[in-house]
């Protein structure tokens, strides 16, 4: 149990102060991998919570793939720095305002959950006891059969956002050179390369 | 738990429909650009023919693990919209042809849309409201932007998608909340704890307020509505047209599901919500459209008041306000269908033209067009015998018997307000001097749906009836 709350605060330490050194650094890089280690340590929160499929999917998903996409995008975008700093104090007063409403918010609802909540059912509703199975099979045991519908018409969202990426980007340029490899391995021997004798001194003209 | 016969005999509209959209861009994909034409009309007749399965042969009950549920409201409400959506594919082939962005993916994307309002108003979850949200929102976005060329154009579908976010983010919050404290996602579950008092109340309340808000977001209800005016103004016109239709018509649709379904016993909570929310909305969509010179943002506020009204009939919670609302959208259909298809035939020497200043004097170049948009201003306007009036009549019989007087009573006089621009463009194509006369093109299928929804709405009131049993059966779906 001390082993686990050592733990627990080493984990949510780092992710907060991490999540700061993503907002404060200067240089967006840095943000990015400090994120990176944000993502991982909230990784292992959800670990110690036991949800270990969640945790597989936060480091495949975010650090895998959103972090390494950001990278590309900061990397390739030219930002400077400065200037997207020069309204940092002008905003502050505002920024922190809904942040403390935002927390008041959220500390109101946590003391009006104690109140009077439903236990929460509806995984016990696919007749999975949640104790007794590792989450992955839980999860498995009802994505493709109490969720099967949500979980194509997920697809049928991904389809849309394929769709409207390709609309929107993909533009047909003329004259643009494509590799045609047939028309390269079908080319006879003749065209591709000549014999030529050349005379001593002579060189190629 | 395997998936039953009746849920696939339950959901076969939406899957011909999925089906079918993915078949058609297989075909745009393997033809390139050229298969435009056919995959539009192709789109048509499947939206179309989705419409006739819905009800041919008619079954109701809940499928896929009670995700998904059929009835007889749900069906009307899909009928209108894929109506809305296939009349809307035709009547942009012309705009887009001339901007050189016909492409086949438009079509598709609207079809997928439609896709996803048909599971928004068929949701019986929070998880699967949201998804179909998604669906239609993520459709939304591209094709608001979908004339990429032109900076408005894609300012709009940047805006769109920004706010769009924000307020989906809204909604999940509202949903996780509720989630919380009903222990339940499925709307069944959220019931059941509200009646039976294991819900802490205020925290569902609260939930419940970021939900409305997301869903006021959506069908663009006042203090939500600011994204309308813009995103009409910069999204190419065809597809303005499109978003004053279908969207609404789900958007609204799935509020009421939400709202009369599982939080039915919360009624008196949110009905204060929504009869502010929709006093608010006549109100602005009558004074904000005073000074607009533009047609596209003069819609715009003009379709935030017909929200307003629309939302009028849902506050009463009652049979009849239900009944009110379904008629009101299907007439609400056809005037903007209608208007739109005007809007859309305004070009001056083959450039689109969008304000009002540019009607002078239609109604002697061009007399018919002039006289079908007077229909439509007056209808909107709510000037009998014309079916708009109708409409507002029906939502203010039923705010009145829900002994909501004040707000019925600012309801008429927002709409004396608004009547004033209605007739202003009256005036202006009647008694303005002609500048220089708009073109005298032939379009087809647009001009065809003016006339055609020009006749509905004139001759409606010879035969109210059939339309107004229709919205009674649709209203009898949630009150078995």
């Amino acid at each position: 149990m001390l082993l686990q709350a050592i733990a627990f605060y080493v984990f949510a330490f780092v992710t907060m102060a991490s999540g700061a050194m993503v907002v404060v650094s200067r240089n967006p890089i840095y943000s990015v991998l400090f994120l990176i280690l944000a993502f991982f340590n909230a990784a292992a929160l959800f670990l110690l919570l036991g949800a270990e499929f969640i945790a597989m999917i936060l480091i495949i998903v975010y650090v895998g793939a959103v972090a390494v996409l950001f990278l590309f995008v900061v990397m390739m975008l030219d930002i400077k720095v400065t200037a997207l700093r020069e309204g940092f104090l002008k905003y502050f007063p505002i920024g922190a305002l809904i942040g403390l409403v935002l927390l008041g918010e959220i500390l109101f609802a946590l003391g009006v959950f104690g109140g009077g909540s439903a236990t929460i059912t509806s995984l016990d509703k696919a007749g999975v006891s949640v104790g007794t199975m590792d989450n992955t099979r839980a999860i498995g045991q009802v994505l493709y059969t109490q969720y099967f519908y949500l979980f194509q018409a997920a697809g049928a969202v991904l389809l849309v956002a394929m769709i409207g990426a390709i609309v929107l980007t993909l533009r047909r340029r003329p004259g643009v050179r494509r590799q045609r490899i047939s028309e390269q391995l079908f080319r006879p021997k003749d065209q591709a390369v000549t014999v030529v004798k050349v005379p001593t001194r002579g060189g190629v003209s | 738990m395997p998936i039953g016969l009746e849920s696939w005999t339950l959901a076969r509209p939406e899957i011909f429909l999925a089906a079918s959209t993915a078949l058609l861009l297989v075909y745009g994909v393997l033809r390139g650009e050229g298969s435009a034409s056919f995959v539009a009309v192709a789109t048509t007749i499947a939206l179309l023919v989705t419409a006739v399965l819905i009800f041919v042969p008619y079954r109701e009950g809940t499928a896929f693990a009670s995700l998904f549920v059929v009835d007889r409201l749900t069906g009307t409400m899909k009928v209108l919209m894929l109506v809305g959506a296939a009349i809307a594919i035709p009547m942009s082939r012309a705009y887009f042809e001339r901007v050189q962005s016909w492409r086949f993916e438009y079509p598709l994307l609207v079809a997928l849309s439609a896709l996803g309002m048909m599971l928004m108003i068929s949701a019986n979850d929070l998880m699967s409201l949201y998804v179909g949200l998604e669906l239609q929102s993520l459709a939304l976005y591209v094709i608001a932007a979908f004339q990429r060329d032109t900076v408005r154009s894609t300012e709009a579908g940047v805006k769109y998608f920004v706010l769009g976010s924000v307020a989906s983010g809204m909604l999940l919050f509202g949903a996780s909340l509720i989630y919380g404290f009903c222990g339940g996602t499925a709307f069944v579950q959220i019931s059941r704890a509200l009646i039976d008092g294991k819900a802490g109340e205020l925290g569902t309340v609260i939930g419940l307020v970021f939900v409305v808000a997301g869903l006021a977001f959506k069908i663009a209800a006042v203090p939500f509505h600011m994204w309308t005016p813009d995103v009409y103004e910069g999204a190419p016109t065809p597809v303005t047209a499109f978003f004053a239709v279908a969207p609404k018509i789900a958007a609204i649709s799935l509020t009421v599901s939400v709202l009369m379904g599982p939080f039915k016993p919360l009624f008196p909570q949110w009905q204060q919500i929504i009869v502010v929310v929709s006093v608010l909305s006549m109100a602005l969509g009558a004074f904000a459209a005073i000074g607009q010179p533009n047609i596209k943002r003069l819609m715009a506020y003009s379709s935030i008041g017909n929200v307003g009204y629309i939302l009028l009939g849902v506050a009463s919670g009652s049979e009849k306000g239900i009944q009110a609302m379904v008629f009101y959208l299907a007439i609400y259909l056809v005037m903007t269908l209608g208007t739109f298809a005007i809007i859309l035939m305004m070009q001056r020497r083959n450039v689109m033209v969008e304000n009002i200043s540019d009607l002078a004097g239609l109604g002697r170049t061009q007399p018919m067009m002039a006289f079908a948009m007077l229909l439509f201003m007056f209808s909107l306007a709510g000037i009998p015998p014309l079916a708009g009036f109708w409409a507002k009549l029906y939502v203010f019989m039923a705010a009145i018997e829900a002994r909501l007087f004040w707000p019925a009573v600012l309801g008429v006089l927002a709409s004396v307000v608004a009547s004033y621009y209605y007739l202003r463009i009256v005036k202006v194509m009647y008694f303005d001097e002609p500048t220089e006369a708009l073109d005298r093109t032939a379009f087809g299928v647009t001009r065809a749906v003016a006339f055609a929804a020009a006749l509905i709405v004139a001759v409606f009131s010879l035969a109210p009836q059939p339309l107004s049993l229709v919205a009674a059966a649709a209203a009898k779906g949630l009150f078995p």
